[in-house]
């Protein structure tokens, strides 16, 4: 303990048991993330991109939670949560093949954009549904605890899925079973346009928890060392048979709801402006300038860094070819049905491509 | 070789299975101490103990939902719905998820699953324990849909679909359930998931049917013969995704009519796909209409039912419609 004490007070104006080098990989996911997300609303407005699904402002709920898992934990993301793609590994170039929906496309070109998945870091694939992918969460969790593998789940979900009934099941599930699962509820406010004061009159949505008989904490979801500490904290409970926990980040999407979405009809410029201040990778670079691990000049050599990547990224995959039109009727099932191989024989693919 | 009913062939193909492979976990309502409430998993609760046969709570998103995660994490869960009345809490899960995890994911994932629900009217159930849905599940893209009519077929058709690696809605008809008895061998056998049986041979109409249907359909044929002389070839479909077109259209081409009975409601019907499956292939053999005799556009009635449901009169009122032709 006295060590540990110690180690806290490493930095100054910190109190993190995390070294200089996690501190600075999260902030570079941090800032991958939210250039990812700048560029790739870009690429949508110019028509280089059908469709997107912004997370700027959510970084620090995203990046802290996925930093206290072990590889061998398994996600379920929403379709906001490009923050944790990134954290767990995935190549940045993988993630615009799915914004292009190109043949380097991990779904193949099935899914509209941000509908991620990636199974190489337990990154389940993406619902547009609302709070479907949380009573299967639960059902892997409810698996890693029959297997005895010492794995937990960590599932994803906002302020609007807790007003869904599968939200109720999955819930219940985790908590009858004492399931190895943590539920990160970033509450961003929104519901598209909707506020959450019509989702529900709880007075917080972790006090929701209570009701299917586990732990529900709130938290500051844009400080991304408390995340981590709550998930850490939480992680280390399932994974010792404590069964689940909700944590509830209190955070704000900065953003639309998607490229298709104008939240002035519905927000505030002031309410806006005073999340901007609350922003979460400035405010995680502030604490670690303040902490002497990090200057402008590491900044800009970063920054640089990333846009560099990035650009590489697209210039490789927008010259990778779109899936031929064949594959459509592939990947329904585990050997193609006859149906299914007499309507690809009929269906006249060659002329009725563009091409 | 024993003879056994329908549940006891689920039962028994439940428990060999479970025998052979420790991945398999069954859950619901019911299913564990009580066995279910038409006893499919009677005793194996007992045999296999509560971490593979779990009583769930009462929830059928989450039976089916956390069934889905067992699944992809590498176990071979076998969830049963009470009544396929129940299952539409579940519909998002099946259709959103179970359906279309290996085609949304690129192959990335997968769900070997099967759903057991009985199904189908006859027992004087009322709307909610009566219906006979089976449409909605063909008509989803990514699942298979499975319905034996004989005790045989049962435990033969579910082995399959435990060991096929897509998602399966298996269909028991629950009105025969303990009404059709049947040889069946212990041990180990599979009946191909997709392929027909002839159930009755026969020259001068074709009877497409399946579940207890099956059973009115091969009494109407018997009393078709009886009364006018007429020979009907029965054809039990088994599994209507994928669906044997080929032994559709052999027994079209030697009878030249058809008469396709189901009991769920008519229109949009599965008899409406096989119809048209005819009528794209093989209209040229055709002597007459197709016919279908199906539960009407109606709620599914309780005391009315024996009206509502597909008879053997109204079979053979159909067949003596076709011969006319």
């Amino acid at each position: 303990m006295g060590e540990q004490l110690t180690s806290q007070k490493r930095f100054k104006g910190l109190e993190t048991d995390l070294s200089e080098a996690d501190l600075k990989k999260i902030y570079r996911a941090m800032l991958v993330t939210r250039l990812f997300d700048t560029k790739s609303m870009n690429l949508q407005r110019q028509g280089r991109i059908g469709f997107y699904v912004p997370c700027s402002g959510q970084e620090a709920a995203q990046i802290g939670s996925a930093f206290a898992l072990r590889p061998d934990d398994w996600t379920f993301p929403t379709y906001r949560d490009v923050g944790v793609a990134v954290l767990r590994g995935v190549e940045i170039s993988k993630l615009f093949a799915h914004l292009m929906g190109n043949s380097d496309d991990e779904m193949l070109g099935k899914q509209m954009p941000s509908h991620w998945g990636y199974k190489e870091v337990n990154f389940v694939s993406v619902a547009s549904p609302i709070a479907t992918h949380l009573p299967v969460a639960t059902g892997v969790a409810m698996a890693m605890k029959l297997e005895k593998t010492g794995t937990v789940v960590v599932a994803y979900h906002g302020d609007g899925a807790t007003s869904e009934g599968e939200f109720h099941a999955a819930y219940n599930f985790a908590g009858v079973y004492k399931a190895p699962i943590v539920f990160i509820c970033e509450n961003n406010g929104w519901a598209i346009s909707v506020p959450v004061a019509r989702q529900t009159v709880s007075e917080t949505l972790a006090a929701k928890a209570e009701a299917y008989g586990f732990e529900g904490v709130r938290i500051d979801g844009n400080d991304v060392l408390t995340v981590y500490e709550a998930t850490k904290k939480a992680v280390e409970k399932a994974r010792s048979g404590g069964g689940p926990t909700m944590i509830e980040c209190l955070t704000y999407r900065m953003g639309p709801h998607s490229t298709s979405d104008d939240p002035s009809r519905y927000r505030t410029r002031e309410e806006f402006e005073l999340w901007q201040r609350r922003d979460p990778v400035e405010r995680l670079r502030r604490t670690l300038v303040e902490a002497g691990l990090w200057d402008d000049s590491a900044e800009v050599k970063l920054r640089s860094e990333i846009e560099g990547e990035i650009t590489r990224a697209i210039e490789k995959e927008e010259k990778v070819a779109m899936p031929s039109p064949r594959t459509m009727f592939e990947g329904v099932y585990s050997t193609e049905l006859k149906s299914l191989s007499e309507q690809r024989e009929n269906s006249v693919l060659d002329k009725v491509s563009k091409e | 070789m024993p003879t056994i009913n329908i549940v006891q062939a689920v039962n028994q193909a439940l428990r060999e299975e479970m025998r052979r492979d420790d991945r398999i976990v069954v859950l619901g309502e019911d299913v564990g101490k009580d066995g279910g409430v038409f006893r499919a998993t009677e005793g194996l609760y007992d045999e296999f103990g509560e971490d593979r046969v779990m009583d769930t709570p009462l929830a059928e998103a989450g039976i089916i939902g956390t069934a889905i995660g067992m699944a992809i994490y590498g176990l071979n869960p076998i969830p049963e719905i009470q009544f396929l009345d129940f299952i539409y809490p579940a519909f998002d899960q099946i259709v959103t998820n179970l359906a279309k995890l290996r085609y949304r994911s690129g192959g990335q994932y997968s769900c070997h699953l099967v759903v057991r629900a009985p199904y189908g009217g006859g027992i004087k159930g009322g709307h909610y324990h009566s219906q006979s849905s089976e449409a909605y599940f063909t008509h989803t893209a990514g699942l298979k849909v499975v319905i034996p009519a004989t005790p045989y077929d049962t435990k033969g058709l579910l082995l399959s679909s435990i060991r096929d690696p897509d998602p399966i809605i298996f269909l028991e008809p629950k009105r025969i359930y303990r009404a059709v008895k049947g040889e069946v061998p212990d041990g180990e056998f599979t009946v191909p998931i997709g392929k027909a049986r002839v159930a009755r041979e026969g020259s001068d109409v074709s009877i497409f049917a399946y579940g207890a249907m099956l059973h009115v359909a091969m009494q109407a044929a018997e009393a078709a013969k009886a009364k006018n002389g007429v020979e009907c070839e029965v054809i039990d479909l088994r599994t209507l995704v994928p669906l044997d077109t080929d032994a559709i259209i052999a027994s079209v081409q030697k009878t030249g009519r058809v008469v396709i009975v189901h009991e769920a409601p008519k229109t949009s019907g599965f008899g409406a796909e096989i119809s048209a499956q005819i009528a794209e292939r093989a209209i040229e053999y055709l002597k007459g209409p197709i016919l279908r005799v199906t539960g009407y556009d109606t709620p599914f009635p309780y005391t009315l039912e024996e009206y509502y449901l597909p008879s053997v009169p109204r079979v053979q009122a159909a067949i003596e419609k076709i011969m006319q032709y």
